[in-house]
């Protein structure tokens, strides 16, 4: 497998973002700055950054709860996220959404979406479109979901749609392992999820989600094989979340020390650094660099965000409809 | 249409009791089925914007294994999209598997990515099926994602009792849609109501569920030959008295106004609303009428608890208190499922004859 310097670069530095934005977001939630609950995706990069690094962005992904790394990925402004989680005017959704359904429509990001399962159908959709359109800009959809998902009903019903209908639309299924507190061992019928894509008559392959390059190749056919009209793929990318469930859930209530180490010696980044200097690919001096870039990057970010202005009280009332005849305020 | 008739002028606007906002005076029409109105609003459609396709379980019946060529073997459910498949191809009349939840959150996907999908449920008690992909991705994405996007989508089903299709294929629960911020729903009573409705709901830009009672399907009234538009929110007068006012929705309109019919010939003069829209509705219309005749009974084929019936009961109170000189009357289906027994589901439904009784009642006659 070939990749570009410059492809080598963006890995890298799309895995550290997402690094020290979740570590900086949580930072700010135990401040008391963010405004709600946060689902942190640190130990999870390689998957969204190796994936997304095909595609562009008339290519539309479809998220989680767990949606930071995805946004990122998929070149969303890291100051509008901050400035989003703390529930600020200048926030990608004005502030009204938040952590769990930033959403950047220029950028093909659907939304991040906190029903689980619920935005699979969406990229399905998307994909349908590019489809309906005669795949002229040969666009894709790309979905995010979890293990948990994969017992959602409505992740099997889009499966069969896009597989009957040969939609150009790849499922990446994220196994951290968790569906909150409930192992995947215990709540999932097989410890080969990609093993379901048989029954859809669609190419399931099983990636080592800790390891980006893995990550890149396997979604580079799944891409490929997209773009080429010839269907959906499943990926199923094992990989493990460092925090709990939300930024206040204590993981090692219900995992293993023994596993929480083992993962950690497999950390995406670690791994990252390892290869690219071993190979001669970059240097320690240049992967500093880049930390050091990001790290100026969060700081700006935590401060545009905490020196946003809040919405204005009319934004309650906006964006319900795009034109509706009755008062939205209640009976009074 | 699909009628033989001679196209007949029928003055819409000024036709006695028929005030809804429409094509204008002196239009030429027809008398055509409810199904074929509608028929011809989805053909109408398609032509008119190339982004419009529909989408729903059986509404091309069945391909020929060896040409893989669309039969449509039923017309679509109630015969909604008969011929479509063969002007439009399978690529804008999309077959979709048995699976509600999959195919409603696909058009939301179609939708939120520039196309304007219309949804066929089949029958109205699916919706449960595919609530969440209605309420949580359709109806709110617009909102939570700050106005970046915009959900133009159509769905439509089949909703009501009358034929002996029994509990889980009989439902009017419109207020479950209503109560739903982000989400319009609309309730034609007569083919000139869903050609209007059905094309607003289409080229509206937010989404959009339109009912369709299976009592009206196969009713023949008077509809425009060229399309047209009715405005989301505006409901109509069906007849104009002094002494009473019936609200009505959907297929209760026409119970209304048959209960009207046997009201005026006790000499007993009542006035008719239907709703035609439920999210928004029209409240000017509601508290006008009931401004001039100080009494009112709300006819809802849903069940009582949460319903339209009660949603208008509370605008009344709220807002036309001081000219009421009767207590606000529901006449409703009661809080149960509807039963399959004909006698018994007879009774499930509000009859012109329940209206006429509550009329008397109130009227002390």
């Amino acid at each position: 497998m070939r990749i570009s310097r410059e492809k080598l670069r963006w890995l890298y530095e799309t895995m550290y973002r997402i690094r020290r934005f979740e570590e900086t977001m949580l930072e700010q939630t135990f401040r008391g700055n963010a405004m709600g609950v946060t689902h942190p995706s640190d130990g999870q990069e390689a998957v969204p950054t190796g994936i997304c690094a095909h595609l562009t962005e008339k290519d539309w992904i479809g998220s989680t709860h767990r949606g930071h790394g995805h946004c990122i990925a998929k070149g969303l402004d890291t100051k509008a996220m901050m400035a989003e989680i703390m529930g600020r005017y200048t926030g990608q959704c004005k502030g009204k959404g938040g952590s769990m359904h930033i959403a950047d429509f220029s950028k093909g990001m659907l939304g991040a979406n906190a029903i689980v399962g619920a935005s699979v159908p969406l990229a399905v959709g998307a994909a349908l479109t590019a489809k309906y359109r005669g795949n002229e800009d040969q666009s894709i959809g790309v979905s995010f979901f979890g293990d948990g998902a994969t017992s959602q009903g409505v992740v099997h019903e889009s499966m069969n749609l896009a597989a009957i209908w040969k939609l150009p639309v790849i499922f990446a299924c994220e196994n951290n392992q968790y569906a909150e507190a409930t192992p995947a061992w215990y709540a999932v019928s097989t410890d080969d999820i990609s093993a379901r894509a048989d029954s859809y008559g669609i190419p399931g392959v099983q990636v080592d989600g800790m390891d980006v390059f893995a990550v890149y190749e396997a979604a580079g056919q799944a891409v490929e094989r997209a773009r080429a009209g010839d269907g959906p793929t499943l990926l199923e990318l094992k990989t493990y979340r460092y925090h709990g469930h939300f930024h206040a859930d204590d993981p090692k209530k219900y995992r293993k020390p023994d596993e929480e180490e083992e993962y950690a010696e497999r950390d995406c980044l670690q791994n990252f650094e390892k290869v690219v200097i071993q190979q001669q690919a970059m240097t320690a001096d240049q992967l500093q660099e880049i930390r050091d870039e990001i790290e100026q990057e969060m700081q700006e970010a935590v401060e545009f965000a905490l020196n946003s202005p809040m919405p204005p009280m009319e934004e309650l009332y906006s964006d319900v409809y795009v034109e509706y005849s009755n008062p939205l305020v209640g009976l009074r | 249409m699909t009628t033989a008739e001679a196209t007949t002028t029928k003055t819409v606007l000024s036709d006695p009791g028929v005030l809804v906002p429409g094509p204008g005076y002196d239009v030429p029409g027809l008398d055509v089925r409810y199904r074929d109105a509608f028929n011809q609003t989805l053909r109408d459609e398609l032509n008119h914007d190339p982004d419009v396709f529909i989408m729903g379980e059986d509404i091309s019946g069945g391909f020929d294994r060896d040409t893989l060529e669309p039969l449509d073997a039923w017309g679509g459910p109630f015969a909604a999209t008969k011929g479509l498949v063969q002007d439009f191809g399978p690529e804008r009349i999309r077959d979709a598997p048995i699976s509600e939840a999959g195919f409603v959150g696909a058009a939301v996907g179609a939708a939120l990515t520039g196309l304007r999908p219309v949804v066929d449920l089949m029958y109205f008690d699916f919706v449960t099926v595919a609530y969440d992909q209605l309420l949580s991705n359709a109806a709110k994405s617009r909102y939570m994602f700050g106005g970046q996007t915009k959900v133009p989508m159509t769905l439509f089903a089949r909703s009501g009792g009358g034929t002996g299709h029994a509990a889980q294929h009989s439902e009017s629960f419109y207020s479950m849609l209503a109560h739903i911020p982000g989400l319009k729903v609309v309730v034609p009573s007569d083919p000139y109501t869903v050609r209007g409705l059905l094309a607003a709901a289409i080229r509206d830009d937010d989404p959009v569920f339109l009912v369709n009672d299976k009592k009206l399907i196969n009713m023949t009234g008077f509809c425009p030959e060229e399309s047209f538009t009715i405005p989301l929110g505006k409901g109509r007068y069906l007849r104009h008295g002094d002494d009473i006012t019936l609200i009505g929705m959907s297929y209760t309109s026409v119970v209304c106004k048959q209960a009207a019919d046997q009201l005026a010939e006790e000499g007993i003069n009542a006035e008719v609303v239907d709703m035609l829209s439920l999210s928004p509705f029209d409240e000017d219309i509601i508290i006008e009428s009931v401004m001039k005749t100080n009494r009112v009974v709300i006819v809802d084929e849903d069940t009582p608890r949460a319903s339209m019936a009660s949603e208008f009961a509370a605008v009344i109170a709220d807002k036309a208190f001081d000219y009421l000189d009767a207590p606000v009357k529901r006449v409703t289906g009661p809080h149960t499922p509807v039963p399959y027994n004909k006698g018994l589901e007879t009774a499930f439904m509000p009859q012109p004859e329940d209206v006429v009784g509550t009329v008397r009642t109130m009227l002390g006659v």
